[in-house]
């Protein structure tokens, strides 16, 4: 990002987390902010997190920074935040003022004054312009989470039982004003030039949200799969957003319970739908790192601070998440991606109307794969790259012993075999017909307890071999349809109550009729 | 020509034409007897050449235009025009695009909206483009092979012989919406159908719609039985029925009505088969909404998509309002359901409703889709669609008369058969490489279903088509499809077909609002055109390679021969 530069140094002056204990020892701030003025300016802002650099624009000087909301009350002022604001807006000579972006709904800011916090008053900070964005907190996102997820478990709902519930969840409604907010922030820097300060109340969930939204709209560096990695360790990991709490690895208190990065991971895969060429990474990246923050498996995710896990030697300890994935990246790649493209560099404007804004089925029926695409064009087209590239190997190959026969003339016979042979077999990886066998076998046994869940039956479960349960069910049922369907004679067809059951598979009630 | 009095003014310069998602344009519009044409002058010209055909409703605004920002942005401060001295129609068309044209001078606006009132309402089909059109490639006049009953018959024949082709229906004297030959079962004679068409609405008796391979099972289709309230019989349509299953064989009616309707259409003199009189056939009823329901939902979702305004609460229950998406699910459940009849319960199905023109045939053709492989190409569907709606019977002219946006209120309007592609598209995105189309491929046939230069879809039935002469006058729309130059834009980069019978998912999580159709003109898709580009590439970049490796093994194998052996003593 080209720093430090001569706006931005590292100051040290968290180096033993004295000034603030959530945030990491080496931070970013104006170089006309002195040391007082930042210990100054900690004092008067929540749990000490004053303001720090997050995001800067190379281009045009702008910055993001973030921070936790002021103590200003009433009426408190402190004349060290003012010049901490006042430094940060320096620092972008390009522009005269200074966008303050509190992330909360304005009732909530000013209910959080009687507390003696609350937000920066216009009058005192020169140079700036205050923003309301309104996104709700951490207890109302944790009952939404609630709602969609009893939506997904509803049994064959109708149609308007699911957009009915989806829209009472608020799900989406929540996942589009963080959206909202992301650009609002995007749009400032790339196109007024203005720096913008954001916070919200501990500025390590909502703040954390949309300034990584922010970042990955603004830098295509972010949208890379390294560059992902670095934005979530940077915006959720070092600066403080609480894992442990959030996530509940320990038996903690619930209402500390959230989906913050839940949602940021939303809003990376509705931008993934509207560019489907702009990120290196694919949906199935996405699910992993998800998987890995709550699964505790990886050292990344467990702690609720820097200061914590170094205390807890998490890095000696514990294996890190990234290298795993990294391990692995073929697997992660969109083969969309269009790495030097003019529509994936630069700033990225998404859609908002609402129509954009859609249920996430591959994460919150993950595990229902029956509502799944049967087959992803994303994988087609791994496998046809990967394809690709072996023939363009071969081809060389090739070229090289044409070169190499024309002096000696050796051996072809058997190598052109093998080229066809490797031709063939990938394409066979192409496709997935084998599943359909597996589908079909389930298809036929059909028992009446799984009837309900018509939609489940008509699909392929090739989940089985995680679901142990599931293939001892399958024997259970082909019994079951060995009385049901292969009755030879028509008039136990007519009478056999167990037909109809296996036809009703396809829901609402089975009007038969009345003869 | 007796057009030219149904047009008032027939050209108005300084016309400035927009719509969202595009720079608005000043230049001339031109009304001929067809068409409203467009030419603008200048830089980022705009040509615009449209079918009055495809026009559902306009509306006119003489007032001010502070309405219309967009318009009025442009319009340069004219000294000589003050405002309320021009006006703007809008036109809402039938493929969903809304334009807005902006006229000077109030006569000639009020002028140019009634003329293209006039010209819009033609009710003779005679008088409309398709008859008039003759484009210059001479490749599309040349027509082509639709697939009549004599060709499917053909196909069906080399696989078995239990089926017949019947002319029983010669000169249209026992079905005025079948074909005049049908497929039907051997066993049964003309005379025996003649009177089992007496039995049915329409006369519309059981007829072959498909035939499963693998098993021999067949899905056939028909109207609602003549039953009513008392109960009457009639031993040639049982008969019918009864030969179609073999000894042992169960078979499925599949009634596209609820119980309680299909009771109440007895009143009417309608019915449905009692279990008594035809054994062996189970009844099934899956209620799906009639014609003035579906128009109001299609009306409903345009509406909602076409405000982008929306937060998403309203968006999401103005989605669930328009019921759009829960008559897909249902649409394509009980297609499901009958093609699981016919592939996993080894059992024939017949499908009916009341007339057996509309939701009948959404089901026979998604089924067929479901099952057979040869229905998700190009050629296939379009066979499919020549075979399930046009020859059916499907009445394209009364289900097609208007869209979303007319204020007409027409009795006999009903998406249906956009609903049928809708239903295509779901599945195309759930089976993304099954398909060998793409959904411009499915978005063109919904435009010319309700507009268009050819003929295809003119008139309800094959008679009628037959005696307007609709086949050698018109062109089909097929030959342009077909066309080497046209086709490549329909076919789906990553499609590898696949002959497994495909089962889609109908659960609403898996259900999605079509966006490549009812938002194309409001939001922009040039990042899924860009990815679709992509795709393209990596699919052509791929056939390269294959090629040049083919051919630079054949070079190899050309080159003289060492022996195998060799080789191996050298390793």
């Amino acid at each position: 990002m080209g720093l430090p530069n001569s706006f931005w140094q590292v100051s040290h002056v968290n180096q033993d987390y004295g000034v603030c204990d959530t945030y990491p020892a080496e931070l970013y701030v104006p170089k006309s902010a002195s040391t007082p003025v930042i210990v100054g300016s900690s004092k008067f802002r929540s749990r000490g997190r004053f303001p720090v650099l997050c995001f800067f624009c190379q281009d045009n000087n702008a910055a993001i920074c973030r921070s936790s909301q002021p103590l200003s009350g009433f009426s408190a002022r402190c004349l060290e935040d003012e010049q901490m604001l006042q430094a940060i807006r320096k620092s972008n000579p390009g522009s005269d003022f200074l966008y303050v972006v509190d992330t909360r709904p304005k009732l909530n800011a000013m209910a959080n004054r009687a507390a003696g916090k609350g937000y920066e008053n216009e009058d005192n900070y020169s140079n700036i312009k205050f923003h309301f964005i309104g996104i709700e907190n951490i207890h109302v996102m944790r009952n939404s989470l609630q709602k969609l997820l009893d939506v997904c478990e509803l049994r064959s709902p109708s149609m308007s039982d699911f957009l009915w519930g989806l829209e009472n969840s608020g799900w989406l409604k929540h996942i589009k004003a963080i959206m909202d907010a992301g650009i609002f922030i995007a749009k400032a820097v790339a196109e007024d030039a203005a720096s913008v300060l954001v916070h919200c109340s501990d500025g390590w969930d909502r703040t954390a949200q949309v300034c990584s939204i922010a970042s990955l709209l603004l830098d295509p560096f972010y949208r890379t799969l390294k560059g992902f990695m670095v934005l979530v360790e940077k915006d959720w990991v070092s600066f403080g957003h609480k894992f442990n709490h959030r996530c509940s690895h320990l038996d903690g208190d619930p209402r500390e319970v959230s989906p913050v990065i839940d949602q940021f991971f939303d809003c990376v895969w509705q931008l993934m739908e509207q560019f489907p060429c702009a990120f290196e990474f694919n949906e199935r990246f996405l699910v992993h790192i998800h998987h890995h923050v709550y699964s505790c498996q990886f050292g990344n995710f467990i702690c609720n601070s820097v200061k914590e896990s170094k205390e807890l030697r998490i890095q000696e300890k514990t294996h890190s998440l990234w290298a795993h994935l990294w391990k692995s990246c073929a697997d992660y790649k969109n083969p969309l991606y269009r790495q030097n493209h003019r529509q994936t560099q630069g700033f990225l404007k998404p859609h908002t109307a609402s129509s954009n804004f859609r249920f996430w089925r591959s994460m919150y029926n993950r595990f229902e794969k029956g509502m799944h695409p049967r087959q992803s064009v994303i994988e087609f087209l791994m496998a046809v790259k990967e394809e690709t590239q072996q023939l363009e190997e071969e081809l060389e190959m090739l070229e090289e012993k044409l070169e190499i026969q024309d002096k000696s003339q050796k051996n072809r016979n058997e190598k052109i075999e093998v080229s066809h042979k490797l031709e063939l077999s990938d394409q066979h990886l192409a496709n997935t017909p084998q599943d359909y066998i597996d589908n079909g076998r389930l298809f036929t046994c059909s028992t009446p307890q799984r009837r309900e869940d018509s939609e489940s039956m008509i699909l392929i479960h090739s989940m089985k071999h995680s679901d142990t349960d599931l293939s001892a069910s399958s024997d259970q049922e082909s019994g079951v349809a060995d009385l049901n369907c292969r009755s030879p004679t028509g008039g136990d067809f007519l009478s056999g109550e167990e037909s109809s059951k296996t036809l009703s598979e396809y829901p609402e009630e089975v009007a038969f009729a009345v003869a | 020509m007796e057009f030219a009095e149904l047009i008032k003014t027939w050209k108005v310069d300084d016309v400035v034409v927009s719509r969202p998602l595009l720079q608005p344009a000043r230049g001339t519009l031109c009304l001929t007897s067809h068409h409203l044409l467009f030419s603008s002058r200048g830089a980022g010209s705009l040509e615009l050449c449209l079918l009055i055909r495809n026009i559902d409703a306009i509306e006119k605004s003489v007032q001010n235009l502070s309405g219309y920002q967009t318009i009025k942005c442009v319009t340069e401060p004219d000294g000589d025009r003050f405002v309320g001295s021009s006006g703007i129609i809008t036109v809402k068309c039938k493929d969903l695009c809304i334009w807005y044209l902006e006229v000077p001078g109030m006569e000639e606006c009020l002028n140019i909206a009634s003329s293209i009132e006039a010209l819009s309402s033609l009710e003779s089909v005679a008088h409309m483009y398709p008859f008039f059109y003759r484009p210059k490639q001479a490749s599309l006049q040349q027509g082509c092979d639709p697939c009549t009953p004599q060709v499917q018959f053909t196909k069906l024949s080399a696989q078995t012989s239990n089926w017949r082709l019947s002319y029983v229906n010669q000169e249209f004297r026992v079905c005025a919406s079948y074909p005049e030959a049908a497929i039907v079962h051997k066993s049964i004679d003309d005379a025996t159908l003649r009177t089992a068409a007496k039995f049915r609405q329409g006369g519309r008796f059981p007829v072959l719609s498909y035939y499963h391979t693998s098993n021999g099972m067949v899905i056939m289709r028909s109207s609602q039985p003549l039953t009513g309230a008392n109960g009457k019989r009639c031993r040639e349509d049982e008969s019918l029925l009864a030969a179609v299953l073999g000894p042992g064989m169960k078979g499925y009616i599949i009634d596209t009505r609820s119980l309680q309707a299909a009771h109440q259409a007895r009143v009417k003199g309608g019915g449905f088969e009692s279990k008594s009189n035809y054994p062996n056939w189970k009844r099934l009823h899956r209620a799906m909404d009639r014609s003035r329901v579906l128009q109001e939902s299609l009306m409903k979702l345009v509406e909602a998509c076409n405000d982008q305004s929306h937060s998403i609460d309203r968006w999401l229950s103005k989605l669930e309002a328009s019921k759009w998406l829960s008559h897909v699910k249902v649409i394509l459940t009980t297609a499901c359901l009958a093609a699981q009849c016919v592939d996993r319960e080894e059992a024939c199905v017949l499908i009916h409703g009341s007339e057996g023109r509309d939701s009948t045939l959404q089901l026979t053709s998604l089924a067929q889709l479901i099952l057979d492989p040869d229905c998700r190409t190009i050629s296939g569907f379009q066979a499919l669609i020549e075979r399930e709606w046009l020859q059916a019977g499907h009445p394209f002219q009364l289900r097609c008369a208007s869209s979303a946006y007319s204020h007409a209120r027409l009795k006999h309007d009903a998406p249906v058969f956009l609903l049928f592609l809708d239903c295509c598209w779901q599945m195309s995105i759930q089976f993304p490489c099954s398909f060998q189309f793409n959904q411009h491929f499915l978005i063109t046939l919904f435009e010319h279903a309700y507009a268009s230069c050819f003929g295809t879809f003119l008139c309800n039935t094959e008679e009628e088509r037959l005696m307007l002469n609709v086949k050698r006058q018109t062109i089909s729309i097929w030959s342009k499809i077909n066309s080497p130059s046209e086709r490549e834009q329909y076919v789906n980069p990553v499609y590898e077909r696949n002959d497994l019978v495909i089962w889609p998912s109908v659960a609403p999580q898996s259900l999605q609002l079509w966006q490549g159709l009812f938002l194309r003109w409001i939001q922009s898709a040039e990042h899924q055109t860009e990815a679709y580009a992509q795709i393209y590439h990596i699919m052509a970049h791929s056939r390269k390679s294959t090629q040049a490796n083919s051919e630079m093994a054949t070079a190899n194998k050309e080159a003289p021969m060492p022996r195998c052996q060799d080789r191996s003593e050298a390793v």
